[in-house]
């Protein structure tokens, strides 16, 4: 098992070494040089010319590849065109916010999805069955910017019940000390800080929430199907157990396995999630710093983002892949 | 954005080789077809989707304008947008650029049937080749694509897509491909996996003892056996790409005339005027929600229909 | 986050540390007595009833704080809030007027102005604004070497100024005397007119010596790939405007106080929050939502329905130009009869109804008709469709002919609430006389601005400008001063004129220049100029009066709230 998880490392090494090609060939590969980027509407001939002098964009591509991959090396991502700030202090202010509505909106979905998918299984094919299939449907089928949008229209301005936007009330002046706002207000004893940025996050929440909810409900119905048919839950019920013991004990605690991966799995669509919803909710995050990352173009900062995002992903893989092995004998990891 | 699926529940682990049971009404394809018939999900998929290609294929002759068109040009002004029944002539009323929005709608469909289509199709065939050659062929190869589909994976499916439309540029095609790219690793992925738990079936074992070479064995037992997942995906991409088309016209890709009858680009021009004509947002968005649970519906009732554990049942 | 020498206001302090810092007890007890000293604090203060924390809705986060080193518009009006330069803006005007310096004479050359200025006024750290200031600030810019010379890094001055010292040659200032406490002279090499209306920009605002020295505010970079701002931009500007700086947390809001020792009025607001919200219709749902109290770039289709539901809708003088922009690389473009007959096909009323906001004026010219230079009897080229397919005959294009339309995306400018909606507009109208275009959408930055500016791949195009102050030149030697790829050009004739007029320093003779070149411009057709459309704010009910000015110096001293 070692020899395998040390394997898998080392060949991290190469995938991330074809990303950061990738990811280099990319950034020149793009429509309009750089240097424009910084300039807006009064740029002169002279002023792009001296730009591309002075950030070494008209270097031979190499030379430029090699100065891109020993920073990377040294850890240094590089600075926001569009902020001005090195693109790691950038990621560490607006993490947190992310891993704050993630929470929530996996809150969310894993405390609504797994008793709906549970239910749905356990009633197959009845009506309880076929409106959570439907309602889990629906959840995947709504633009997830869409549903943000009306959920914020009916709450936010039709019954002002939750605030429509940012992480906490302007007016609250909180400490912060984790940047985990609700967290900070709990640590601090602001409990209105805590309460005033908890309350920011349910809208969010809800609408991030519904894409891992539509999948996990799918996977928790399918995978309970499947247990609850399985030769040893025949045989525990063969041998006269308790209905109530057979599904705690050996459906539903058998049937958790792929849903638990499934979750783990769900990163990548969390995070392009979040791009939509925190655009929406103007909310401070990590993905609305990737959208505007996207929309001007803010190269050192998508490939920092993407390296990241990628050496988190291969690690998930990994357990997952090694879960799945633990599973089923009959895969082996390679 | 885009949904990675897990594998059906469990591999297929029939000692016989069920693409080539082709005796009787047993067959998979024919029983899954009769199991789809008695769905009540698979039924209003099938319904939602034949209305939706029914209205593409008649666009031209159902819709009153054409889908470029700026009939009511004259009628807008920035503060007002006739809304539904408020202007003779244009029944669900005008867009910010004077569009006729039923026309707009009934065109969207042609143009989110094409988007669908054509990601779906380009991703599929990226995909199955990416997994034949891996699922195939084994060893360095397959670990060499699949270090590759990692890479892809490991980019959200929306970062990935916008990273490509950002360097093929503003118009419609990028979309399609930025989509399709998208897709690529998930089909790689699904179509290797698949292939992987057939691959220490019985049937397969048996055409190896009579010496089939393995590219025989691949194409013509292996392959046709795992494109079970492979079609419930794609049919699940189709939903998938107009809602994926919706989010990066959201995102301001997407190229072309701005008032191009395309329920996204409708849905995010829209936003700006949220407060003033709702109607205009409101109506894409749900033709956007109703085609996609139209294909979702029947890819799901295929998905359960194919599924040998429910099948028993 | 506090400037030594004034006491911190304890409600303010905002503790920041690292995600992996522990949080002691210690830490704990004190924040435990900010909270409680904070309570007490709210309320006591302000006007009667009046809450005086005011919340504005920016778009964006200010790219830095050190207004030397800025030029977009959400810096600037922070800056606006914190700083002060020598020259100020005459309320509701473009026009200069006196404010840290009290007076000014210029010689008789032109070349050297000898500034008197007002007394008793105080930086927010507590030293003194005086003449050394003046020229420490005029030497900071003049020295700036490498990096910080970078036109994205220093684009005012390297616009206006032209050069540095290590290049005296190209540079227009020269060198600044201290005569006393009060009085300091600053030299140019050159003439230039433009000088006094000029300093009123934000970019030349007076910064506090000391601070910009203790927090390194010319060390920019790390790396060379992009520009990392300096401390002194992140979160130490000082200045002896109205408000201090307070906070800044990067994404989510900037707080900024009331300068207790500041030297004019101070207003009703005690505490201003920039709220930033990039998303227009959020902005408006904010508002709505009561979490702000106002915000700029109203969207054209919200002003009705804001003004109906009882918000205070304000609308700025238009100092702005929109035009549709000809690449003359292009043949039929190179072509005036082609460009003539373009400019008889587009109907400006037509469009700006359909398109532009409320207050929206058409425009003859390139520049608005408050600056100087403005030329009323300008030609004017009639809406007449069938003269416009006339003319495309003569020239040899009978049947109309196919041509690139570029236009930007998902942006907003003062100049342009939505692009798309004027490229639509344009595009129909264009139909009519047989010019088809090809539609080439592209994202505003940084795709179009370089396809535009940098490459000769463009046929018509949308683009505009919003005057910093009141210069002709700043609007049509911009556009028009020299051979660029956006319009692909060359007419040595227009090119020699504004050069010259730029350089005159009588200003009565240079206003007749402009005249004769706006003329020119108008004969020659380089592009149509479409609109100067008006730019909004919107506000809640308790704004009751807010100082719109044209050239967006605002400073929320002048705000007047009802509650």
């Amino acid at each position: 098992m070692l020899r395998v998880i040390g394997k898998r490392i080392a060949l991290l090494i190469p995938t991330l070494f074809g990303l950061s090609i990738l990811l280099f060939l990319w950034v020149r590969s793009l429509p309009g040089g750089p240097a424009t980027a910084l300039l807006g509407e009064k740029a002169t001939p002279e002023a792009v010319a001296r730009v591309n002098e002075l950030y070494g964009f008209d270097r031979p591509l190499l030379t430029q590849y090699f100065t891109y991959i020993g920073k990377l090396l040294q850890g240094d991502f590089g600075v926001s065109t569009n902020t001005g700030r090195p693109v790691l202090e950038e990621f560490a202010t607006r993490f947190p916010a992310t891993i704050e509505l993630t929470v929530v909106a996996l809150i969310f979905a894993i405390g609504v999805g797994i008793p709906l998918g549970y239910l749905a299984a356990r009633y197959y094919g009845r009506f309880v069955d076929h409106s959570s299939v439907v309602l889990s449907l629906i959840g995947i089928t709504v633009p997830v910017f869409f549903l943000a949008f009306i959920l914020k229209y009916l709450f936010a301005i039709q019954w002002p019940i939750l605030p429509p936007d940012g992480r906490q009330d302007p007016r609250i002046d909180a400490t912060h000390v984790t940047d985990f706002y609700v967290l900070d207000g709990l640590l601090t004893g602001e409990w209105d800080a805590a309460w005033d940025a908890f309350l920011h996050l349910i809208l969010p929440g809800l609408a991030l929430g519904t894409i891992p909810l539509a999948i996990i409900v799918r996977i928790t119905r399918a995978s309970v199907l499947e247990v609850q048919n399985a030769d040893y839950v025949r045989t525990a019920r063969a041998k006269g157990l308790l209905e109530r013991t057979i599904r705690g004990r050996f459906v539903l605690r058998n049937a958790m396995l792929p849903v638990v991966t499934t979750i783990g799995l769900q990163l990548g669509l969390l995070i392009s999630g979040a791009i939509l919803t925190e655009t929406v909710f103007a909310f401070n995050g990590i993905g609305r710093f990737l959208r505007d990352a996207i929309f001007g173009l803010d190269y050192p900062v998508l490939q920092g983002f993407i390296i990241f995002i990628a050496i988190l992903y291969a690690l998930i893989n990994l357990i997952v892949d090694l879960s799945y092995s633990v599973i089923d004998p009959r895969v082996r990891v390679q | 954005m885009s949904t990675v699926l897990p594998p059906a529940a469990g591999g297929s682990a029939a000692p016989t080789d069920p693409a080539l049971d082709t005796g009787g009404g047993t067959g998979l394809w024919k029983d899954a077809f009769l199991r789809l018939r008695r769905n009540p999900q698979a039924i209003v998929g099938a319904i939602i989707i034949g209305l939706f290609l029914l209205v593409a294929a008649l666009a031209p002759i159902l819709a009153p304008y054409g889908g470029n068109d700026l009939p009511g040009r004259t009628s807008i002004t920035p503060t007002s947008i006739p809304g539904p029944g408020e202007i003779d002539g244009f029944p669900l009323g005008l867009d910010r650029f004077g569009g006729d929005v039923l026309s707009k709608l009934i065109w969207g469909a042609q143009a989110s049937l094409l988007i669908g289509v054509v990601s779906t199709t380009l991703g599929l065939a990226g995909g199955m080749l990416l997994g034949i050659l891996s699922g195939g062929l084994g060893g360095w190869v397959d670990t060499v694509i699949m270090r590759f589909v990692d890479i892809l994976l490991s980019i959200p499916s929306l970062l990935l897509a916008v990273s490509i439309a950002a360097v093929l540029g503003q118009s419609p095609y990028a979309i399609m491909i930025a989509i399709a790219v998208a897709q690529i690793p998930i089909f790689a992925r699904l179509l290797r996996s698949s292939m992987l738990s057939q691959r220490g079936a019985d049937y397969i074992l048996a055409a190896r003892t009579l010496g089939l070479s393995r590219s025989t064995i691949t194409m013509s037992h292996l392959l046709p056996n795992s494109m079970g997942p492979l079609i419930v995906q794609a049919t699940l991409t189709l939903a998938t790409a107009v809602i994926d088309a919706a989010a990066l016209s959201f995102l301001g890709l997407g190229g072309g005339l701005p008032q191009t009858a395309e329920w996204g680009r409708m849905l995010t021009y829209a936003q700006a005027e949220l407060a003033v004509a709702p109607q205009l947002a409101f109506l894409p968005g749900a033709c956007i929600v109703i085609t996609a649970l139209g294909f979702t519906l029947l890819g799901e009732s295929l998905r359960e229909a194919l599924d040998p554990k429910t099948r028993r049942k | 986050m506090s400037n030594s020498g004034t006491p911190v206001r304890p409600r303010l302090v905002k503790k920041r540390a690292a995600l992996t810092a522990g949080i002691s007890i210690g830490a704990l007890l004190l924040t435990g007595c900010v909270q409680s000293e904070r309570e007490e604090n709210t309320g006591a203060e302000g006007e009667g009833a009046v809450d005086s924390t005011f919340v504005f809705a920016a778009s964006a986060d200010p790219k830095s704080l050190d207004p030397a080193f800025a030029s977009d518009g959400e810096s600037f009006r922070v800056s606006r809030q914190i700083f002060e330069g020598l020259v100020g803006v005459k309320e509701g005007t473009p026009d200069p007027e006196p404010l840290l310096a009290d007076s000014w004479e210029i010689s008789e050359d032109g070349l050297s102005t000898t500034f008197t200025l007002k007394e008793g006024v105080k930086f927010h750290d507590g030293t003194d604004f005086n003449a050394d200031a003046v020229c420490f600030n005029f030497d900071r810019w003049y020295n700036w070497t490498g990096l910080q010379q970078a036109p994205s890094v220093s684009p005012y001055y390297n616009d206006l100024f032209r050069g540095f010292a290590d290049k005296p040659e190209e540079a227009i200032y020269e060198s600044c005397e201290v005569n006393g406490d009060n009085e300091a002279t600053v030299k140019l090499a050159k003439p230039f007119a433009g000088f006094i209306p000029a300093l009123s920009l934000p970019a030349f605002a007076m910064q506090s010596p000391t601070a910009l020295e203790q927090y390194k505010a010319d060390e920019i970079g790390g790396s060379a790939e992009s520009p990392e701002q300096s401390e002194y931009a992140k979160g130490h500007p000082v200045g002896t405007g109205p408000f201090k700086f307070e906070s800044w947390d990067v994404g989510q809001q900037l707080d900024l106080s009331i300068f207790e020792d500041y030297w004019g009025e101070k207003g009703q607001i005690t505490e201003t929050i920039f709220r930033i919200i990039d998303d227009p219709q959020a902005r408006r749902q904010a508002l709505e939502a009561g979490t702000i109290d106002g915000y700029d770039l109203v969207a054209p289709a919200d002003t009705q329905s804001l003004k109906d539901a009882g918000y205070n809708v304000v609308a700025r003088d238009p100092f702005t130009i929109l035009y549709l922009g000809f690449n003359h690389k292009i043949e039929q473009l190179a072509n005036p009869q082609v460009r003539e007959a373009i400019a008889h096909a587009i109907d400006k009323e037509a469009l700006v109804n359909q398109t532009l906001p409320e207050g929206t004026k058409v425009a003859t010219q390139f520049i608005p008709d408050v600056v100087d230079g403005y030329n009323e009897d300008v030609s004017t080229y009639d809406f007449d469709p069938e003269k416009a397919k006339e003319l495309l005959a003569e020239a040899g294009y009978p049947d109309g002919f196919e041509i690139q339309f570029n236009y930007p995306t998902n942006i907003s400018r003062p100049y342009m609430p939505t692009p798309e909606q004027v490229f639509t507009n344009l595009q129909a109208q264009l139909a009519d006389v047989g010019i088809t275009v090809t539609p080439t959408p592209a994202a505003w930055s940084p795709d179009y601005l370089d396809q535009i500016q940098g490459t000769e791949d463009h046929g018509l195009h949308l683009l505009g400008w919003t005057g910093d102050y009141n210069d002709t030149d700043n609007f049509i030697g911009v556009f028009f001063g020299q051979e660029k790829p956006e319009f692909g050009f060359n007419n040595p004739e227009l090119f020699a004129a504004l050069d010259e007029a730029r350089g005159m320093s009588d200003r009565d003779e240079q206003t007749k220049a402009y005249e004769e070149i706006n003329q020119q411009i108008a004969e020659f057709i380089p592009a149509i100029p479409l609109a100067h459309p008006a730019p909004s704010l919107a506000f809640n009910e308790r704004v009751t009066s807010y100082p719109a000015s044209p050239v967006n110096d605002e400073v929320f001293t002048n705000i007047e709230l009802s509650k």
